[in-house]
């Protein structure tokens, strides 16, 4: 019983922090129609940047974990704006006509200069670093379970994101826009809407999710990687598939979804549980074989 | 003539280039190359002559280096890459069908070579090597078949994922530490044993040669062929080409097959010849140097691969100087020709239907 209460944090944890990867990919797929595969080494820079915040300010003898806490988001967002935003003007607006596959390498590509200038630049990169808990680490005794206070905090500053995400996007003038530039780009641009900055503003918001993604990693496992965003990326790329690209929704379903299936694996397959990648993936190509179009399809036109 | 004068300067330039030991003389020669290259585009020069001159002077380059190891390993390294490629251009290429995976189907091919080489003769192995990536291709057929656009890219993306986990995690396959494979024989020829005074390697140029003589052989004539024209149809338009009443499943599934056999042919050759296999051999990320291989070269042109592996294989190894920044600079190059020159170096030459 507490072995599986113990799976199922696990598990949500690493649901959250899919799911806010996955819906940084839809929200690029919905305005661009473009995979923006660097995303994954995004979540990485926000989490060594938030590091660089932690260690400059330890240095200078901050050591309220509040503060700290809060230097350390503020800095890693910023600098997965920075990155994000970059990306998007340099990178993907001026290939956006470009077959699918050339826009695809690029940013996988560009995904590896992030991943390599970390390794590189970082003091030490090429070993994972430690990530300070910032989080107090205490809890309540649920019968056998230990429900840890900073997975609680965690999940639900994740999941308020997420709905702070989903309020913007339905709610807002700006959400608006962006919905309508999702839509349908030339007619968003004669109703006076700056696509660019539309653009611009979206892969903003997805690279704050990824920087958040990026530091709850970090909080979680104590430990951060220059690698860390290859696979978290691609998760996340799978998570916003299975669910249906350009689906909002689809994508949180997408990243708890693969988290499930990954903790399943892990329980189901007592004698293997190193398998449970291999299962969770292979369930994946299934999933894919069997709705084309994710879980929560996404609405194509065939023209002929 | 033209062709002849051509191939007879670039196997001197590769002789010189693979000789060079001095960084500096490394730079002049890239130098060269790459203002080489520019005023080749810019003069508009195109070339055209038999494929056999290019087999002579790769074959001629291995005699002048018949006693340097390195760069005969480099050689084969170089065909047998070209080989795994020209197989996913089939797929990429020809039928447009998607493959992040390349380095698992070649991963199957060196897998399959290292069990049942010490069982069966090796030419056979070979083959089998080949057979047995289409056959683990084909549980990814209806997943592919289904899909279209980035939908397909995840599916691949999915198995490379998986395949090396669970390369990984299988102890009956070695685990993380691999696989050994014994010595390459086939018939008379013993793989390990030195040629004369020269290097062992020279056989494996050798059977790379042959390979890739074969491989380009297949898919040149596929392309020329009606199946070219086929495949064609359907990657530029499923449902024009399914109106002329060209079956779409059915063309996917050939080209998918053919290019993961090939592909995993030339795994079987490469894990004889590096003699043992890990898994981390076929990571993702060699998958997508695959890929930018093919997007560098020029999508569906064979001869754009060949310059591009050679490229791509040779680079970080003869500028020791970058070795700690050659992902580095090998991803930002291939950003800098995709954003400026997205057709590739070598793009396919359009076909012409008369003759």
């Amino acid at each position: 019983m507490a072995l599986l209460g113990q799976y199922a944090m696990n598990g949500a944890m690493l649901g959250m922090m899919y799911a806010l990867v996955a819906v940084g990919f839809t929200l690029f797929f919905g305005v661009l129609d473009v995979i923006q595969f660097s995303h994954g080494d995004v979540v990485a820079a926000g989490a060594f940047a938030g590091l660089l915040a932690y260690a400059a300010l330890s240095f200078f003898g901050v050591h309220a974990p509040g503060v700290l806490l809060l230097a350390v988001i503020l800095a890693a967002a910023l600098a997965t704006i920075v990155v994000g935003v970059l990306v998007a003007r340099f990178l993907v607006l001026p290939i956006k006509g470009a077959p699918q596959l050339n826009v695809l390498l690029v940013t996988l590509m560009m995904g590896t200069v992030v991943r390599e200038c970390i390794r590189l630049f970082f003091p030490n990169g090429s070993q994972p670093q430690r990530f300070p808990a910032l989080l107090p680490s205490s809890g309540w005794n649920l019968g056998a379970f230990y429900l840890r206070f900073d997975n609680v905090i965690l999940l639900t500053c994740g999941g308020l994101l997420i709905a702070a995400t989903h309020l913007l996007i339905t709610r807002t003038r700006l959400g608006l826009a962006i919905r309508a530039v999702a839509q349908d780009e030339e007619t968003a641009r004669t109703m006076g809407i700056d696509f660019k900055r539309v653009v611009l503003v979206t892969f903003a918001l997805g690279s704050v999710l990824a920087a958040f993604a990026g530091v709850m990693d970090g909080l979680y496992y104590n430990e951060v990687f220059f690698g860390m965003g290859l696979l978290l990326g691609v998760i996340g790329f799978a998570a916003a598939i299975l669910g249906g690209l350009g689906n909002l929704y689809g994508a949180i379903v997408g990243g708890f979804l693969f988290a499930a299936l990954q903790t399943v694996g892990a329980v189901a397959l007592p004698f293997a549980s190193a398998y449970k990648d291999v299962f969770a993936f292979g369930v994946v190509i299934v999933l894919m074989a069997v709705r084309p179009t994710g879980l929560i399809g996404e609405r194509v036109s065939e023209r002929v | 003539m033209k062709a002849a004068a051509v191939a007879a300067v670039a196997t001197a330039f590769a002789w010189l280039l693979l000789r060079a030991e001095s960084q500096t003389s490394i730079s002049l020669l890239l130098l060269l190359a790459v203002a080489a290259g520019v005023a080749a585009a810019r003069l508009r020069f195109r070339l055209s002559g038999p494929s056999v001159l290019a087999f002579a002077a790769v074959a001629v380059l291995a005699l002048l280096l018949r006693e340097d190891d390195f760069s005969l390993l480099l050689l084969t390294r170089i065909l047998i890459v070209v080989v795994a490629c020209l197989g996913l251009n089939v797929q990429f290429g020809y039928a447009g069908v998607v493959n992040f995976a390349g380095a698992s189907f070649f991963g199957v091919g060196g897998y399959t070579a290292a069990i049942l080489a010490p069982r069966l003769p090796h030419l056979l192995v070979l083959l089998l090597g080949g057979a047995a990536a289409a056959l683990v291709g084909s549980i990814l057929i209806l997943p592919v078949l289904r899909t279209r656009g980035h939908y397909a890219a995840l599916v691949t993306i999915a198995f490379a994922l998986l395949f090396r986990t669970f390369l990984e995690v299988n102890d009956t396959l070695g685990g993380p530490q691999g696989l050994k494979l014994p010595e390459l024989v086939i018939g008379p020829f013993h793989f390990n044993d030195p040629v004369f005074d020269a290097s062992f390697y020279l056989r494996y140029v050798a059977l790379g040669l042959v390979l890739a003589a074969l491989a380009l052989g297949v898919v040149q004539r596929l392309e020329r062929s009606w199946i070219g024209v086929a495949l064609d149809a359907v990657r530029l338009d499923e449902i024009a080409a399914a109106s002329f009443g060209l079956s779409i499943a059915r063309w996917k599934i050939a080209a998918f097959t053919i290019g993961n056999f090939i592909t995993g042919v030339a795994g079987a050759l490469s894990a004889f010849m590096i003699g043992f296999i890990a898994p981390n051999n076929y990571a993702f990320s060699e998958s997508l140097i695959l890929v930018s291989i093919l997007l560098l070269g020029g999508i569906g042109n064979p001869w754009g691969l060949a310059l591009a592996s050679a490229i791509v294989i040779v680079l970080p190894e003869k500028l020791q100087t970058i070795q700690e920044y050659r992902f580095l600079i090998f991803a930002a190059v291939v950003i800098l020709i995709l954003l400026f020159r997205p057709a590739g170096l070598l793009p396919r030459p359009l076909r012409r239907l008369k003759t």
